[in-house]
């Protein structure tokens, strides 16, 4: 196994980038990291991965994610006030595939959430499908929110994972 | 001086709890009420446990509880429906911790007993140290009474209890209605939403007919559709309706047009929501009349029918209640699919319903917010009531029971009769 390390440290600072847009809610600048044809999605059973035939808890093509960011921004939702606070890490990256056309990484996330008197974590293995870009150095086609604990009975999260 | 020691008095009024227009705060908070609820409604009543999608074959299984007791409802090799108590005749362990699956039989992980599909133990290893001692006859898994109507299966731990059909009554046109949302195609069960909220099982009970909510616990909900859907989920602006259907059930028509999904398929034109994907049905070869079916179908029913005390048929999916403690419930939606239908079809409904519910959802996370409020405003206040008196100013009687305006609280008001009748029975 070689490590292509350039390619390691380039996708590890837009992965870091991303996470660091969601944990401070900069949901403009996160939009434009996606590919328009990109789906954000969360899986309900992580081996059911024909996600469109099946029922995720989150299947966001762009329109979904404009809607989402929206409502976390436009404070309609009880749930959203007051906000959840968010600290994620992302680490354990591994290049899984890497083509001209696409770049496949997996990742471990650990979030945890305050808000009211809870303080609750969330961990995931996390996939993303990256593909070049000129501008930004990447672009999002896919990202795989795989919670650990995903089958189980959830509590409400109102923000993006 | 009078030497009689003063007793405390342990019996709960429950005549006194439950009144004509309101509710007492206890029934939120008191862990003896719950336990009460546990024996006096969950093992005694019909208890929904399962759609018969769910268990389609022979072997099939899925496992849940009814109260704070784990069953199994699965299929046995003649297709017979059974309900199972999960815990060995034995020892107790559970015969099985999957949610759902497949199995030729339930084998006790412990010491290996082992039963059959219908739950009779059919072997036990190394038998002889029992010599005459175990009649196996004697040792099945506890069955469960279990009934069927339209699909939806009922258990009950009672085994006197009246036949499912008498205690649906008029509940039962509702339900042939809500599976009209099929399009002609079986109802088919595909997953579900599992969530939790700090909260009493009956707070979610009365928002399932609870129109008043909507336009402003759902604000961001509706602002993410379009304009059309928006004014179609103004319930308010028409003439819908809120009924008591009689033993706790009751329905709310929030869209008076989508009650009978065939009325008028021709002759309404379709949502521009659906625009799009009534096209690809066409292009897929459909008739008009079936592709305006299965559109009408996708977007789901105008009525909410809740059945006390567990399971209600919302629209576009089953809502499944489970108490767990006197201040915790479990909820599961299950997403309704068109078996064999047009999967572009299925696919939008099921995008519909991770729209609206689960914990990402842009509903359900406002709903389980304004529930743990309720459950943590009832904190306060020892002595004062749940008011249930909405719409009855406006409430008449019908043939069924009585019925007041979309935005009455009449569905809760039946709920809460039942829920007294069954506890000081």
């Amino acid at each position: 196994m070689k490590i292509d390390l350039n390619l390691l440290n380039e996708v590890t600072a837009f992965i870091w980038a991303e996470a660091d847009m969601l944990d401070h809610s900069e949901h403009e600048t996160w939009i434009k990291l996606w590919n328009e044809k990109g789906v954000y999605i969360i899986p309900i059973d992580p081996s059911l991965t024909d996600y469109e035939n099946n029922l995720n808890y989150a299947y966001d093509d762009h329109h979904m994610r404009q809607l989402r960011v929206e409502r976390l921004k436009n404070g309609e939702a009880i749930s959203t006030a007051p906000k959840a606070n968010t600290v994620r890490s992302v680490s354990r990256i591994r290049i899984l595939k890497d083509d001209n056309d696409e770049i496949i990484l997996r990742c471990a996330q650990n979030l945890r959430e305050f808000r009211k008197e809870n303080l609750k974590h969330y961990t995931a293995d996390v996939i993303f499908h990256l593909q070049r870009d000129v501008e930004q150095g990447f672009k999002i086609n896919r990202k795989i929110i795989n919670l650990v604990n995903s089958t189980d009975t959830l509590a409400g999260i109102s923000y993006i994972l | 001086m009078n030497s009689i020691i003063p007793t405390q008095n342990i019996e709960i009024d429950y005549n006194e709890l439950v009144q004509s227009d309101r509710a007492h705060t206890s029934l939120y908070k008191d862990a003896q009420i719950f336990d009460d609820e546990m024996e006096k409604i969950f093992y005694k009543t019909w208890v929904w446990v399962a759609h018969a999608s769910e268990i389609p074959d022979v072997g099939s299984y899925k496992t849940m509880n009814i109260g704070k007791q784990p069953v199994i409802a699965v299929r046995d090799r003649k297709k017979k429906v059974h309900v199972l108590l999960n815990r060995c005749r034995h020892r107790a362990a559970t015969v099985c911790e999957h949610k759902k699956g497949k199995t030729n039989s339930f084998v006790c992980p412990y010491h290996g007993w082992s039963y059959a599909l219908d739950g009779s133990l059919r072997g036990v290893p190394s038998p002889e140290s029992y010599g005459e001692c175990l009649d196996k006859s004697e040792f099945p898994l506890i069955s469960l009474r279990i009934e069927e109507y339209n699909g939806m299966i009922f258990a009950s731990f009672n085994h006197e209890i009246e036949p499912l059909e008498d205690f649906l009554g008029a509940a039962k046109k509702w339900i042939d209605l809500f599976m009209k949302q099929g399009a002609g195609y079986p109802i088919k069960v595909l997953g579900e939403h599992r969530f939790t909220f700090p909260g009493n099982w009956k707070i979610q009970l009365e928002n399932t007919t609870d129109a008043y909510h909507f336009p402003l616990v759902h604000k961001s909900f509706l602002s993410s559709v379009d304009e059309q859907t928006e004014e179609l989920f103004n319930f308010e602006n028409q003439p819908g309706y809120v009924e008591d259907l009689g033993n706790g059930h009751s329905v709310m028509v929030m869209i008076p047009e989508l009650v009978d999904l065939d009325e008028e398929l021709m002759q309404r034109p379709i949502q521009e929501r659906f625009e799009e994907l009534a096209q690809a049905l066409r292009d897929e070869g459909h008739e008009e009349l079936e592709v305006r079916r299965i559109v009408r179908a996708v977007g789901g029913s105008g009525f909410n029918l809740n059945l006390f005390p567990n399971i209600a048929c919302s629209m576009a999916f089953f809502r499944v209640m489970q108490p767990i403690a006197v201040d915790k419930t479990e909820i599961h939606h299950s997403v309704i699919t068109m078996d064999g239908g047009p999967q572009i079809a299925n696919q939008y409904r099921l995008r519909l319903h991770e729209h609206f519910q689960g914990p990402f959802g842009f509903g359900t996370p406002d709903d389980a917010e304004a529930w743990e409020r309720v459950q943590h405003g009832a904190s306060a206040g020892n002595d004062l009531w749940i008011m249930l008196n909405r719409g009855l100013t406006g409430e008449v009687k019908t043939e069924d029971g009585l019925k007041s305006d979309v935005s009455a609280e009449t569905g809760m008001r039946a709920a809460y009769q039942q829920w007294k009748k069954l506890m000081m029975s």
